[in-house]
């Protein structure tokens, strides 16, 4: 059911030894792979938009090389019933995805017994990354749920996306007004937690100017971050520059933004052969090392 | 594609003026952008006194010394000193090498002390781009909305002007501008959100929205994905990537003795 993309290149042995070709790359140094961290399947709750009918994302993604893209569900946001979300989801992936698409399962921390939740993405539908939404799901990254769910997704090997913020705070639906989630709980937090794997998704509108935190998530060494809200002219490159050693993925956030938006970022900036890999598949290998399926 | 950006500013990281429009210029080349429409260098002023009209309007002239070719200015004004702004739109556009006139947060569009900056700006057959942005929550009470900015077209029905952002919650501020055929809408400067540019042609027809980024501060790809990735057809997108702009800017360009 999970992708049969990647873990490749030297760091196979390292990445997800369980689970073997899942989730990444195939071949070592293969650059036709590409890995899109950062899509949602299902309805936007205040909008339809062009990609979500399934197969119209496929044929977007296909169309432009992506060979593995990690998808969540915006159904997540506002159902109580996560485990039905992530059925739903994991049934799409599979049935529709043809090899594409890897199911990212949502977890509400805020809901009673998400651990059941959690144990079902992992040993029912295989996943091996999960996505938070807490400003929809009303918690910070300081919660001690939070820091409970990064716990249990660590003991489990599982990589934990957490969507910063899902659209324009001043743009928002009156009556679904959610601020921007505070990723500086965090710098505190991930060094008590070892083993835990982090992903920041719709990351920058904050984070770029803030590069003191970042510089700190940086150093934690488990925070990788995608791209999809990276602004400024040639900001992949600004951002590689200002921030030794950061990972960054790819993330188009499509279909909620034209994926074409992160795509044209890769010709943006001038990038090394070596920094166009990493952006592409190499760091979202990365971010799957230790992750484990149940056998 | 020929692409024009309708929305560039001088902000680019660098210690000259020159570094900084070769920077800007290096990117739009790298994304396949001719030519693009500039305003406002530096300081980043929301609330610009005559003095730093003056200043950042300076810059946006020097640059034009050498790259006049493929940049078109526009004299960033402030309509709480009408006085001092008339007199820097004689200087960049009647008597200088502007062609548009920039509008931002300094003064409301629906207070009068902006009319006489329009009607010489009709007079010039100047370009003329207002900032709108409908937010949620209110952080500068000199912002224009939209529906400011179809009040002030209604006023002037047969001139051109163009609504910066689509207001920024576009869903709104495009219904706010549909019924003043002459306002158009600027694509740049907020979130690639899919379906802006369907909603835009559907409701306001393909000839009323035009592409611009908000470069340096916004990427060139990011608002560049907005149209390439629509849901319209090809020759939709070329009047979106320049062939609207370029007909806005004809009339001053073409009394200028500027090609285009």
């Amino acid at each position: 059911m999970l992708l049969k993309a990647a873990l490749a290149v030297s760091t196979a042995a390292a990445v997800n030894r369980q689970s073997g070709q899942a989730w990444g790359a195939s071949a070592a140094g293969n650059t036709a792979e590409f890995v899109d961290t950062n899509v949602y399947l299902a309805r936007w709750p205040c909008r339809r938009l062009w990609g979500d009918e399934t197969p119209r994302l496929l044929a977007k993604l296909r169309a432009h090389g992506v060979t593995s893209a990690w998808a969540g569900s915006f159904d997540s946001l506002l159902h109580r019933d996560i485990a039905a979300v992530n059925v739903r989801l994991a049934g799409e992936c599979a049935d529709s995805g043809k090899g594409l698409l890897q199911a990212v399962g949502a977890i509400n921390p805020a809901l009673p017994d998400w651990e059941e939740d959690l144990r079902r993405c992992h040993e029912v539908h295989r996943m091996l990354a999960v996505r938070l939404h807490p400003n929809y799901h009303g918690y910070t990254l300081g919660d001690p749920r939070f820091a409970r769910l990064l716990e249990h997704a660590a003991r489990r090997g599982m990589l934990v996306q957490v969507a910063l913020r899902m659209e324009d705070e001043r743009t928002q639906h009156p009556l679904l007004q959610v601020a921007e989630v505070s990723p500086e709980p965090l710098v505190d937090l991930l060094p008590s937690l070892p083993g835990a794997r982090l992903m920041l998704l719709n990351c920058f509108r904050s984070l770029r100017n803030n590069r003191l935190l970042l510089a700190r998530l940086v150093r934690t060494g488990t925070v990788s971050f995608d791209i999809s809200t990276l602004e400024v002219v040639a900001g992949v490159r600004a951002m590689l520059e200002a921030t030794p050693g950061i990972p960054l993925v790819f993330g188009s956030y499509a279909p909620y933004f034209n994926f074409e938006s992160a795509w044209l970022k890769l010709r943006e900036s001038k990038l090394s052969a070596n920094q166009l890999h990493d952006l592409r598949v190499g760091q979202a290998q990365a971010a799957l090392a230790g992750t484990t399926r149940p056998g | 594609m020929k692409i024009w950006d309708l929305h560039c500013h001088l902000n680019a990281p660098g210690t000259t003026i020159s570094a900084r429009m070769d920077a800007l210029m290096r990117h739009a080349d790298r994304m396949g952008i001719e030519r693009i429409c500039l305003f406002m260098g530096t300081p980043w002023s929301h609330h610009p006194t005559p003095a730093i009209l003056e200043r950042t309007n300076d810059e946006i002239l020097e640059v034009l010394k050498t790259w006049g070719d493929r940049a078109f200015g526009f004299v960033y004004l402030n309509p709480k000193y009408q006085r001092e702004s008339l007199d820097e739109l004689e200087r960049c556009v009647a008597n200088g090498p502007m062609v548009g006139v920039k509008l931002w947060q300094g003064w409301k569009c629906s207070k009068p002390e902006i009319l006489p900056i329009v009607e010489r700006a009709i007079e010039l057959q100047a370009v003329f781009f207002h900032h709108a942005w409908l937010k949620n929550r209110e952080e500068n009470p000199e912002a224009s909305t939209p529906m400011e900015l179809a009040a002030l077209s209604a006023r002037y029905p047969q001139f051109p002007m163009i609504c910066g952002h689509s207001g920024g919650e576009w869903e709104s501020g495009f219904r706010a501008i549909r019924a003043q055929p002459q306002i158009h809408a600027g694509l740049g400067g907020f979130d690639p959100t899919a379906g802006v540019v369907e909603m835009a042609v559907r409701e306001l027809g393909p000839a009323r929205v035009i592409f611009g980024s908000d470069a340096w501060g916004r990427s060139f790809s990011s608002q560049l994905g907005k149209v390439l990735g629509a849901d319209v057809s090809d020759h939709i997108k070329q009047g979106i990537l320049r062939d609207n702009l370029r007909r806005l800017l004809l009339p001053i360009c073409t009394a200028k003795g500027m090609a285009i």
